[in-house]
């Protein structure tokens, strides 16, 4: 589970540092957890709803902001751990995606790892099929519904004009979206036997991820802008409501759009 | 994985949709043959599935120099783990310095994978491509921070991966004088046998097509209050042709359906109209609609963000504007309809 900037927050707050072309923290508006992140959670707490599994979570990142990040905890899940280095960097998939491939190797037997479809600051997807590729095994990606069946994982997802189902071997990675619905508010029991659940603090050091690196390969972030809107709207006045209503029909008939 | 190589040329992936080229590949291949006139270079397209070679001729009257068409009842449907390696195959062939598929399921499989595979990192959701005139490297704007800001990046090594978001580049023109060569990809021949299973497929009518394909969506945020304000809104959509979304809140209050949020976390409209009725026009929703190409906004709140971006505004309250809005359409009705028995 990513923390991320609150995709929410009102545009006033938003600044890039153009030293680091990447956002600045937002004073005033603390980070979250990546809302599709918190739909896979929810996915990871229904199959424990069902039978006998043990949930850790896993968030990486350069300064994670404790009370946001043991969230996941209070919601239900058994243990956090936690990846910080200065080193990490949002904007690299491939690094991001080694880390947590580590990780999850280090961390030992796993039959299926579950990740929000894209994060809400880089909009990419790219790092479950990063970690898939590492781990050599097979991501399914966009589920909407996610059930463990015996040694396998099946998964429904939505297509243009339908569904399919799907069935893979486990362990496998399967990515969510806000289909699978929202993540349960936190009950007074679990709220409070949160903090007596381990909390785990790995640094890259820790993964062992120098002979990760990978020459060349990588995308370079050239400029970071916030897009100027230029304002173009034209505000109907009129009389009345309904001299605005007529004025706003006539100018969407000689655009053509009705 | 292989150290990324140089490569040369644009080589696109072509989306078939029920038989025919999806809106989207003709998109994917007009930006595509911008980009290989621009280099000087040729313009390689993939086809893959059951039935596609005929539709080869088609990809060359839409710019393509050359087809790859992997064909096989086997690729009748999309499965990652069969396509993955027809596309490879087709990339090996081609080498190219550009890769290019469409922001759709598919290619937010495929890009990733390739690039991955290859050493490189796929730039996910373009909405902006061009070819830097000094290093002749691919520039690739997309949006990031949910909207609010867009990074511009270059990839570091060949093939310089993308997918390309719908509606935002121009589609390709026809030019029935063109000709161009078809290559057979013999992947056909030995697909592995592949650890997903389909177990279902089944098509859901009117449920989720709806929104993207709408050619008028009407929106409702936080401001409409109430389940029964988005019938109004239902009522106004219907009277347009259109669909019914909504921001997030209203979702979250079960106002609407989860289904019908838009959104960097919901859905990715492009319709010809954009109604968005008592909205503040948060970047996390605006993401989701921006490719519309005439927004409309109507909030009381003339202070709202949601009058920066649009094209039109009405500051006013939406429970009056919504009635009038109504009762000026159905006047319009109303008078084409005479005129017709005129």
């Amino acid at each position: 589970m990513k923390q991320v900037l609150d995709p929410e927050m009102p545009l006033s707050l938003f600044r890039i540092d153009p030293e680091t072309k990447s956002a600045l923290p937002a004073r005033g508006a603390p980070p979250v957890l990546s809302p599709f992140d918190e739909n896979a959670l929810e996915a990871a707490l229904r199959i424990k709803d069902d039978e006998k599994a043990k949930v850790t979570v896993i968030t990486l990142g350069r300064r994670l902001v404790r009370a946001v990040v043991t969230a996941s905890l209070a919601a239900g899940a058994d243990e956090l751990l936690l990846l910080e280095d200065a080193s990490f960097n949002e904007f690299d998939p491939f690094l991001t995606a080694s880390a947590l491939a580590a990780a999850i190797r280090k961390r030992g037997p796993y039959d299926l790892v579950l990740c929000g479809l894209q994060a809400a600051d880089t909009n990419a997807g790219l790092v479950p099929i990063g970690i898939a590729c590492l781990l050599g095994v097979t991501c399914l990606t966009g589920a909407r519904e996610v059930r463990l069946k015996e040694e396998s994982v099946v998964v429904a997802r939505s297509l243009a004009y339908g569904y399919e189902v799907l069935e893979a071997p486990c362990p496998a990675v399967v990515t969510v979206t806000y289909e699978v619905g929202s993540l349960r508010e936190p009950g007074v029991e679990a709220f409070m036997s949160a903090s007596a659940k381990p909390v785990i603090v790995w640094t890259a050091a820790d993964l062992e991820l120098e002979q990760a690196g990978m020459a060349g390969g990588r995308t370079e972030i050239l400029r970071m802008e916030v897009p100027v809107r230029a304002s173009r709207c034209e505000i109907l006045e009129g009389e009345s409501v309904q001299a605005k209503a007529e004025q706003l029909v006539s100018r969407l008939q000689q655009a053509k759009v009705i | 994985m292989v150290p990324p190589a140089d490569g040369r040329g644009v080589l696109v992936y072509c989306e078939v949709e029920g038989g025919r080229l999806a809106p989207l590949a003709l998109e994917v291949l007009g930006v595509g043959r911008r980009l290989a006139s621009a280099l000087g270079q040729e313009l390689g397209a993939v086809l893959i599935g059951e039935g596609v070679a005929p539709l080869a001729s088609e990809v060359i009257v839409h710019g393509a120099d050359k087809v790859y068409v992997g064909e096989a009842g086997l690729l009748c449907e999309y499965v990652l783990e069969l396509y993955l390696p027809v596309v490879e195959e087709a990339i090996e062939q081609a080498q190219p310095a550009i890769l290019l598929f469409g922001h759709t399921l598919v290619g937010r499989e495929l890009a990733p994978w390739t690039a991955f595979r290859r050493g490189v990192v796929a730039s996910m959701d373009c909405v902006a491509l061009e070819i830097d005139p000094h290093t002749k490297r691919l520039l690739m704007t997309r949006p990031v921070y949910g909207g609010n800001a867009q990074a511009v990046q270059v990839s570091m090594g060949d093939p310089q991966v993308a997918t390309v978001r719908a509606k935002t580049m121009a589609p390709a023109v026809k030019d029935h004088g063109r000709y161009g060569q078809v290559v057979e990809l013999k992947a056909g021949g030995r697909l592995p046998a592949p650890r997903v299973k389909v177990l279902e497929r089944k098509a859901e009518p009117g449920t989720r097509v709806k929104l993207e394909e709408a050619r008028v969506v009407v929106a409702g945020g936080r401001g409409i209050g109430s389940a029964s304000g988005f019938k109004q809104l239902e009522e106004l959509a219907g009277l347009l042709g259109g669909a019914v979304g909504a921001t997030r809140p209203p979702c979250d209050a079960k106002w609407a359906k989860e289904s019908q949020q838009i959104g960097i976390t919901g859905r990715i409209v492009g319709p010809e109209l954009y109604i968005a009725v008592a909205l503040s026009g948060a970047s996390q929703h605006l993401a989701g609609c921006s490719a519309a190409k005439v927004i409309v906004a109507i909030n009381k709140d003339p202070e709202a963000n949601i009058f920066h971006v649009v094209d039109y505004g009405i500051a006013d309250d939406w429970k009056a504007v919504v009635p009038a809005l109504l009762s000026c359409l159905r006047a319009r009705t109303d008078k084409e309809t005479e005129g017709i028995w005129r």
